[in-house]
């Protein structure tokens, strides 16, 4: 076992200081259990325990949409309907107002006699401009308000989550939930009948 | 405040019958994702695969050669003249961007539909869209002469003060293709995040893991995620929809809006509309016939997936029959000398042969074997049947073109032919398409594992055929 952890005086350890056990690195510090399901079904009915037992911090994972599981963690709308609504509204002002300036004060020019502010013929590039800004808002939301993307994440650490995107469903109860307790929290998804159920370390 | 209630649902069997290959072969969520991540991972190329890649290869050598020849020598090269200045370039151009559609059309209207078969081909359809609407644009910015300086057409401050003109259809063609590549590029790619995580976690080799995870953006199939990214994948469903319709309504104005006699048509639309489907699909099931065959996806692209698509495309045929229909009518009907004059040179003029042609390929042929299913049914017959619209899609649109060769008066008149490079170019987009097309195939899951999985009845682990619209609200 290596000592060599700068700033550390040899032999001593963090254990007992108080509020600074995260400091060191070489001790473990647990971001939650995992307990694992062969059924979408048992995992949404876990979150749905889990949820009832007074858990705020957890999570369920999945090879593919399981609507119940969000449903259970009382996350039946999701936020990028309006992101993707103020997107695209931004996308028509700018587009439209672009364009009046461009073709009114910018850049004016006399084609056929037609007014400088032709409106009409400003609609379809606002409408691209809609489409356009919709998407990308919706694409770097997404991203934005997932925390994504990120190359690892503590989950990773746990052999049995490479089936995440398999055939396994999993529950995750997190270790900064205020009521969080290993044995406890154990205890409770093994009652949900689980393929396994470990202790997953940041 | 929402509780935890979830509508009653029907987990029976959600699919027609006939789709049920899926269900009888007894795949599950294992199964599924081995028989299209394998493909990727393994990197076991089927014969036919080496065969469309280097035959790509070899066509695009062409446009290597015309494109450098092009910058060197200007567009004085190709066969453009002064009655008709557009040509070959613009042929390719609607032509291509038309094949994309379909991509588009398999993605968005039909996911907004619930037509749960659109999940076996939406993936490489919408990879089809993005490489035909690079091929798309390729044409136009050849076409200017002085393609290092196209970031002209967009709207940026410059010293010189000079704005894009907004009430051009050319500009909007710009914002048009623009969007649309960007877009489809988005669509894709997120409906790609779910299975390169997938990808990431079966991976064997070293490099795999690390090339699909980046790409993966640490994708980790979360409930609170997934239920944003189906929201996002709808509503980017909801808007590509009037999006595709766009496009080609914008790509068909720069004729519409013009005022040579046929072209100033408010047909035009719709008819472009309807054509750009009707190619389209006879461009994924062409290329899907082959494919399935090699990979040995018979299970997922089956005989009842053609002959759905079989019948897409005698609807859209019909449509764009009533088009060139209706534009002879219209000139006959209207009484205007210069539209009926046109309309005769077009049919019996020196370029008549590409007006029959463009009737014998794109109504005649498959028109009348598309309503046999037996024929729907058959690769052979479909093959043959999507090379016929293809072929006869490419000459709607050159004789469109070709129209300009005999408009008003006769001193204006002209010809046109396409030189060496013209078609040099058109053969070396074509070997571009397939080339990033097979490079697609190589190196990216052709079917989408994750809906594939959610098309699977519960009873194997799948969702039930639970599709992403009926999860996210």
């Amino acid at each position: 076992m290596s000592t060599a952890t700068p700033g550390q005086a040899p032999g001593t350890t963090t254990h007992d200081a108080h509020g600074h056990g995260h400091a060191d690195p070489t001790v473990p510090v647990p971001f939650g259990v995992l307990a694992e399901y062969k059924t979408g079904d048992e995992m949404a009915h876990a979150v749905e325990k889990a949820v009832a037992a007074g858990y705020t911090h957890l999570d369920g994972y999945s090879p593919y949409p399981v609507g119940e599981a969000a449903d259970a963690l009382k996350f039946p709308k999701s936020e990028m309907g309006p992101i993707m609504f103020i997107g695209g509204l931004t996308g028509v002002c700018a587009g439209f107002i672009m364009q009046y300036w461009a073709n009114t004060w910018g850049y004016s020019l006399n084609i056929g006699g037609r007014p400088y502010f032709s409106w009409p013929s400003f609609v379809p590039v606002t409408f691209e401009m809609m489409v356009l800004t919709t998407a990308l808002s919706g694409f770097f939301g997404l991203l934005a308000i997932c925390g994504l993307p990120r190359y690892n994440h503590p989950l990773f650490n746990s052999v049995a989550f490479d089936r995440a995107t398999r055939d396994r469903f999993f529950v995750c109860i997190e270790a900064t939930d205020p009521e969080y307790n290993k044995d406890e929290v154990t205890a409770l998804l093994q009652g949900t009948h689980p393929v396994s159920v470990e202790e997953v370390m940041e | 405040m929402a509780t935890a209630e979830v509508p009653a649902r029907n987990t029976d069997l959600p699919l027609e019958p006939e789709m049920h290959p899926l269900v009888q072969n007894k795949h599950d969520l294992v199964s599924v994702g081995d028989a299209i991540g394998n493909v990727v991972l393994n990197g076991q190329h089927p014969r036919g695969w080496w065969i469309g890649f280097l035959a790509g290869l070899a066509m695009i050598q062409f446009l290597a050669l015309a494109v450098c020849w092009l910058f060197y020598m200007g567009v004085g090269i190709w066969g453009l003249n002064v009655p008709v200045a557009w040509g070959f370039a613009i042929v390719n151009f609607v032509w291509w961007i038309g094949i994309g559609h379909a991509g588009t059309l398999i993605s968005a209207i039909l996911l907004l539909m619930h037509q749960k078969w659109r999940t076996s081909i939406n993936r490489f359809s919408e990879a089809m869209t993005i490489f035909a609407v690079m091929c798309a644009g390729m044409f136009p910015l050849l076409h200017m002469g002085r393609p290092w300086f196209f970031y002209w057409l967009y709207p940026f401050p410059n010293v010189a003060g000079v704005w894009p003109q907004f009430r051009s259809p050319l500009t909007w063609d710009v914002f048009a293709v623009t969007t649309y590549f960007t877009v489809s590029l988005v669509f894709w790619y997120l409906g790609l995040v779910p299975d390169l995580a997938a990808l990431r976690d079966q991976a064997t080799k070293k490099w795999q893991k690390v090339v699909y995870g980046l790409l993966a953006l640490g994708w980790r199939g979360s409930a609170i995620h997934w239920r944003r990214y189906e929201k996002v994948y709808l509503i980017l469903g909801g808007i590509s929809t009037p999006l595709v319709l766009s496009v080609h309504t914008v790509v068909s104005f720069d004729f519409a809006v013009s005022i040579v006699p046929l072209w100033h048509a408010t047909i035009f639309p719709p008819f472009f509309v309807a054509g750009a489907i009707y190619s389209g699909f006879a461009m994924v099931v062409a290329i899907a016939i082959p494919v399935r065959h090699w990979y040995k996806l018979e299970d997922f692209f089956t005989d009842h997936h053609m002959d759905i698509m079989g019948k897409v495309m005698l609807a859209t045929g019909f449509l764009v029959t009533y088009g060139y229909f209706s534009e002879i009518w219209m000139a006959w009907y209207g009484h205007g000398l210069y539209e009926w004059g046109t309309t005769i040179e077009r049919m019996f003029g020196p370029y008549g042969w590409s007006y029959w042609c463009l009737i014998g390929f794109n109504c005649a042929f498959p028109l009348v074997f598309l309503w046999s299913k037996k024929i729907r049914r058959s690769e052979f017959w479909m093959e043959l049947i999507c090379i016929s619209v293809l072929i006869g899609m490419w000459f709607e649109r050159y004789v469109i073109v070709i129209t300009l060769t005999r408009e008003y008066i006769p001193a204006g008149w002209g010809n046109y032919a396409p030189t060496f490079w013209d078609y040099a170019t058109m053969i070396g987009s074509m070997g571009l398409f397939l080339v990033l097309f097979f490079l697609f195939l190589r190196y990216l899951p052709m079917i989408s594992i994750t809906e594939m999985r959610e098309l699977l009845p519960k009873k194997q682990g799948g969702g039930g055929g639970h599709s992403i619209m009926e999860n996210a609200p």
